[in-house]
C-alpha cells in the first residue's frame, strides 16, 4: 500500500491568453503537512481551485486515495467529488451565511434536503468532539455575522472537518490569528496529522512555514520552481525562488521624534456591538514617528480607524490634528486637516472599482482648483496627474483611463498609496495595510510608510500582522477589549501575550 | 455599466417577439410592422406626433435615469409630473396675468419646484429614517393621483367648465410655443432636449457629477473619500424630481392646456423603461424615448390598418424592459467570470 493520498498529475490552466498553471504535478503523502508558497498571483489558489473541482484544467489528472489506499482518478470539475473523496478546502475568501449561526453553518449542505426532522444534537457533539481534538474554539449559537475574523475562519475549518475530510487544504489560514493562536493551530494540525489527516497549506509567511511544514513546495508565474523538504530549506532559500531575489529588508533610520500631530484624548465610542466600541482611548502620535496597534481582531481596530478617518461619531473625547481640535469629525474634516488614510478593506471603502484609476486618484481632491475650476472637472489635468501617480508609485494595470477594479490587490493599494501620499499628509492612518498582499507589493506599503516617517508625517498603523508592526513600529500600543495600553516590549511572546489579554 | 449593445439588442428582440401575438391574430407581422413604420415616419405630422409622445417620455426617463445612477431608486415620477402639472395650472390660469415671457418661465421654475418638492419629501424619509424609497415614492404616486382628483373637484375646477373635473385653461400666453404650423410638436421638446443635453455634460464633466457617480457605485467608499453622500443623494433627488415636474408642465401647458386627472398614460412608468434601455445615459435617454414613442404611435396606426389590438405596444414596451434586465443580467455574470480569471492568474 502506497502512502500518497493525493497526487497531481501536470495540471495546467490558462485563463484566455494568461496562463494560471502550467504543467504543474504534486503528491501528497498521508500525514503529511505540504506548504505552497508563492505570491500573489503565482497559481496557488488556481491550483486549489482546480483541486476542489471548482476550475476544469485544460490538462492533467488528479489521483485521490480510496478507503483502501488505492489511488483512483477524480471526476474533474465537480466539487461535489472532491468532497465525497474527503478533499476539505478553507478558503481565504469566508464562505459562510452571516445570518445564520455557526452550528448551521457547519451542518449546512450536510444535511439530507428533504429530511422532516432536523436533529442537531448528533451534529453539536460531533462538533464538539472536534473542537475538543483540535481547539478550534468558536460560538457555535451566535450568527457568523456578529463573529470576529478569527471565528469565523475556525467556523471554515470546523466546517471542512465535520465533512470528514481526510486532505485539508487551508488558503493563508493564519493571516487573522495571533501568534498563540497560530501556535495552536499548528499543535492541532500536527495532532490531526497524527491521525492520518493530511494538509497543503497556502502562505507567504516563511517563518511559520519553515516551523510547521514537512515538505515545501514553491510555485512562481505558474510553474513550481522548486520542491524540498523543510529540514534542508531555509528562509533565504525560499524567498529567492519565489521572489527570485532575496526578500527585501525594511531599511530604517533612528530619527528623533517631533511634536503630536495626532492626538486622541479619552475616547469613547458606542459601536452596533462590543466589538466596535472604544472605551477611553487616548493616544499620541508624533512627528517622524510610527506608532503600531497590536491586536486580535475584532478588539476595536475597526473603530480606531473609523474615528481617525473621521467617519464615526463620538460620544466622548477629542481629537486633535496637528494641535488643532477637530470639532466636527467627518471625512472631509480629516482630509483637509492632513490626515492620509488607508482603509482596511480596499476594495469596499477604497476604491470605487465602476470608476476609473484617474478619478480614483483624484477623489480626495475635487475641491482643488487643479482638479476643477468652478465645479467642472479639468479632464486633462486629471489625466495627467494620474500619469504621473501612475509611473511614481508603479500602479500596473490597463491604464488610468481603464474600471479600477480591473486592478489587482497590490495594485488597488498602490492606487490608494498614491492617492494618500502624493499630498504630503501630516498624520497617515494604514488599517491593515498590507493584508492580502503578495511580498514586494508588502514591502513598498513599509517602504512608503518609513518614507513618510522621514519626511515627518505621524503613521499611525493599525495591523493584526505583528510582524509587520514589529518591523516598522517605533512605538507599540496594544488594543484589546476597546481598550489601549502601551507596551515598551518590543519581545513577540510578550506582545502576543498582551494581545491574548495575559498579563506579560 | 451599461452597454448599448443590450438595449438594442433588447429592443430588436421584443419587436419579434411581438410577432407571436401578430400572427394569433391573424395579421401578417411584416405588413404589420411596415404599417408601423409607415405610421411613425410616414408623414410630417406622423413624425410630430411621434415626437410630441416623445417629449414628456425623455423628461420622466432623465428622471429615472439620474436618480437610478445614484442609486436613489425613484419609482414616483408620476406623481412629481402630476405635481408639477397642478403648479403649472395653478400659475398659469389667470394667478399672474403678465406676458408671456414672464409667464412661461414662471411655470416651468414652479412646475420643477412642485416636482423637486415631491422627491425631496421621501429622500428625506430615506436619509432620516431609512425609509424605502421605492416604496414611499411608489406609494406617493396614488395619494397625488387622488388629491388632484380632489383639486379638479375643489379650487383648481374650471368654472366656465360645466361641471368636469377638469381646471381652467393656461392663458395663451403662458402656452409653450409649437414649432410647426397646425402640427402638435411644442418647443417642450427643445426643453427636453436641451435637458438631456446638459444632464449627459453634468455627469460626465461636473464635480456633482463625479459624486452622484461615486455615490452610486460605492457609497462607502464615497463617503471615507469625503464626498457629502446626503447632499448628492438629495441634490439629485430635487433634479430627478424638477425633471418629472417638467413632464407634466409641459403636457399642460405645452400640449393640452388644461389639466385632467387622465393627463398622463403612465410616462412616469414608461420613463423607468426608457431609462433602463437608454443604460441611464441621458443622451441614451432622448434614443430610447424616441423608440417607444414610436412603438405606442405606431401601434396605433397599425391597430387601425390591420385591425389588431393596440395593447401590442404594451407588449412590447414591457418586453424589451425584460429584456434589458436578463441581457445585463447574463452580461454582468460574464463579467464576473473574467474577474474571477484576472485575479487568479
Amino acid at each position: 500500500m502506497s502512502n500518497i493520498v493525493l497526487s497531481l498529475n501536470g495540471l495546467s490552466k490558462k485563463f484566455g491568453s494568461v496562463v494560471a498553471n502550467a504543467d504543474v504535478s504534486l503528491t501528497l503523502e498521508r500525514g503529511e503537512v505540504l506548504a505552497l508558497l508563492g505570491e500573489n498571483g503565482a497559481g496557488k489558489t488556481t491550483l486549489m481551485n482546480m483541486l476542489f473541482g471548482h476550475y476544469l484544467p485544460d490538462s492533467g489528472t488528479i489521483d485521490v486515495a480510496d478507503a483502501n489506499g488505492q489511488l483512483c482518478p477524480l471526476q474533474l470539475g465537480h466539487p461535489l467529488a472532491a468532497l465525497s473523496a474527503g478533499i476539505g478546502m478553507v478558503h481565504q475568501h469566508f464562505t459562510l451565511a452571516e445570518n445564520i449561526n455557526a452550528l448551521d453553518n457547519i451542518t449546512l449542505g450536510a444535511e439530507p434536503l428533504l429530511a422532516v426532522r432536523r436533529s442537531t444534537r448528533l451534529a453539536r457533539s460531533k462538533i464538539d468532539r472536534i473542537i475538543e481534538k483540535s481547539g478550534l474554539k468558536a460560538p457555535l449559537s451566535t450568527p457568523v455575522g456578529r463573529l470576529s475574523v478569527g471565528e469565523r475562519q475556525r467556523v471554515e475549518i470546523l466546517k471542512a472537518l465535520y465533512r470528514d475530510a481526510n486532505i485539508l487544504v487551508l488558503d493563508e489560514p493564519t493571516a487573522v490569528l495571533t501568534p498563540q493562536e497560530a501556535d495552536t493551530l499548528f499543535e492541532n494540525i500536527k495532532a490531526m496529522t497524527k491521525d492520518g489527516i493530511s494538509v497543503i497549506f497556502i502562505s507567504h509567511k516563511l517563518h511559520e512555514v519553515l516551523a510547521f511544514s514537512d515538505r515545501i513546495a514553491v510555485l512562481r508565474h505558474g510553474v513550481k520552481v522548486g520542491e524540498m523538504a523543510t529540514s534542508q530549506a531555509d528562509e533565504k532559500a525560499i524567498a529567492r525562488m519565489m521572489v527570485g531575489a532575496e526578500s527585501p529588508k525594511v531599511e530604517r533610520t533612528k530619527i528623533a521624534t517631533g511634536d503630536p500631530v495626532l492626538q486622541l484624548k479619552n475616547i469613547s465610542v458606542a459601536g452596533r456591538s462590543k466589538r466596535d466600541s472604544l472605551e477611553f482611548v487616548s493616544l499620541e502620535v508624533h512627528a517622524h514617528e510610527i506608532l503600531g496597534i497590536a491586536g486580535i481582531s475584532g478588539n476595536g481596530q475597526g473603530a480606531l480607524a473609523q474615528v481617525v478617518s473621521g467617519l464615526m461619531t463620538l460620544s466622548e473625547g477629542t481629537i486633535q490634528v496637528g494641535g488643532k481640535e477637530i470639532t466636527k469629525p467627518a471625512p472631509q474634516a480629516m482630509i483637509s486637516a492632513g490626515v492620509g488614510r488607508i482603509p482596511e478593506d480596499r476594495h469596499r471603502e477604497g476604491i470605487i472599482g465602476a470608476m476609473t484609476v484617474a478619478e480614483n486618484m483624484v477623489i480626495e481632491r475635487l475641491e482643488d482648483s487643479d482638479i476643477q475650476s468652478r465645479g467642472l472637472l479639468r479632464p486633462d489635468a486629471i489625466e495627467a496627474y494620474a500619469r504621473i501617480l501612475e509611473h511614481s508609485y508603479d500602479v500596473r494595470g490597463p491604464g488610468v483611463t481603464a474600471a479600477a477594479r480591473l486592478l489587482s490587490g497590490g495594485n488597488i493599494q498602490k492606487l490608494i498609496l498614491a492617492r494618500v501620499f502624493e499630498r504630503a499628509p501630516k498624520v497617515i492612518l494604514a488599517s491593515q495595510p498590507t493584508r492580502g498582499l503578495d511580498m514586494g507589493a508588502a514591502a513598498e506599503v513599509g517602504r512608503r510608510l518609513l518614507e513618510a516617517r522621514e519626511r515627518g508625517a505621524g503613521v499611525l498603523l493599525i495591523s493584526e500582522d505583528l510582524d509587520e508592526i514589529l518591523g516598522l513600529a517605533d512605538r507599540i500600543m496594544i488594543i484589546r477589549d476597546g481598550q489601549l495600553v502601551e507596551t515598551k516590549s518590543h519581545d513577540r511572546e510578550a506582545i502576543g501575550l498582551m494581545m491574548a489579554g495575559e498579563a506579560a | 455599466m451599461f452597454e448599448f449593445g443590450i438595449p438594442v439588442l433588447s429592443a430588436f428582440v421584443s419587436l419579434a417577439l411581438a410577432a407571436i401575438p401578430l400572427l394569433l391574430a391573424g395579421a401578417n407581422p411584416i405588413a404589420a410592422y411596415g404599417q408601423m413604420i409607415k405610421g411613425v415616419f410616414g408623414s410630417v405630422f406622423a413624425i410630430s406626433e411621434m415626437l410630441t409622445r416623445a417629449t414628456p417620455l425623455i423628461f420622466t426617463g432623465l428622471a429615472a435615469a439620474l436618480a437610478f445612477r445614484a442609486k436613489l431608486w425613484n419609482i414616483g415620477a408620476e406623481g412629481q409630473l402630476y405635481l408639477g402639472a397642478m403648479a403649472a395650472v395653478a400659475v398659469g390660469v389667470g394667478a399672474f396675468d403678465v406676458a408671456g415671457f414672464i409667464l412661461i418661465p414662471l411655470i416651468i421654475v414652479f412646475g420643477a419646484a412642485a416636482g423637486a418638492a415631491g422627491m425631496a419629501a421621501p429622500t428625506f424619509l430615506k436619509a432620516r429614517f431609512g425609509a424605502d424609497e421605492v416604496v414611499t415614492t411608489l406609494l406617493l404616486n396614488f395619494i397625488i393621483l387622488i388629491f388632484v382628483q380632489m383639486m379638479l373637484e375643489g379650487p383648481l375646477q374650471d368654472p366656465m367648465g360645466l361641471g368636469w373635473p377638469q381646471s381652467a385653461p393656461v392663458l395663451d400666453q403662458g402656452m409653450l410655443p409649437r414649432l410647426m404650423d397646425r402640427m402638435r410638436v411644442h418647443s417642450g421638446l427643445i426643453i427636453a432636449l436641451i435637458a438631456a443635453l446638459v444632464a449627459q455634460f453634468m455627469l460626465a464633466r461636473s464635480v456633482w457629477g463625479f459624486q452622484l457617480r461615486a455615490v452610486g457605485e460605492n457609497a462607502v467608499a464615497a463617503r471615507h473619500a469625503g464626498i457629502k453622500v446626503k447632499r448628492s443623494l438629495y441634490s439629485v433627488a430635487i433634479i430627478s424630481g424638477g425633471l418629472a415636474g417638467l413632464a407634466g408642465v409641459s403636457e399642460v401647458a405645452g400640449l393640452k392646456g388644461y389639466l385632467t386627472a387622465d393627463l398622463s398614460p403612465g410616462f412616469g412608468y414608461t420613463g423607468i423603461v426608457v431609462a433602463m434601455l437608454a443604460g441611464l445615459s441621458p443622451i441614451g435617454v432622448v434614443v430610447a424615448a424616441i423608440f417607444i414613442a414610436s412603438v405606442f404611435v405606431g401601434a396605433d396606426s397599425m391597430s387601425r390598418a390591420m385591425g389588431v389590438s393596440s395593447f401590442l405596444a404594451d407588449l412590447v414596451v414591457s418586453m424589451s424592459l425584460l429584456c434589458v434586465l436578463i441581457g445585463g443580467f447574463i452580461a454582468k455574470y460574464r463579467i464576473i467570470r473574467a474577474d474571477k480569471g484576472n485575479t487568479t492568474s
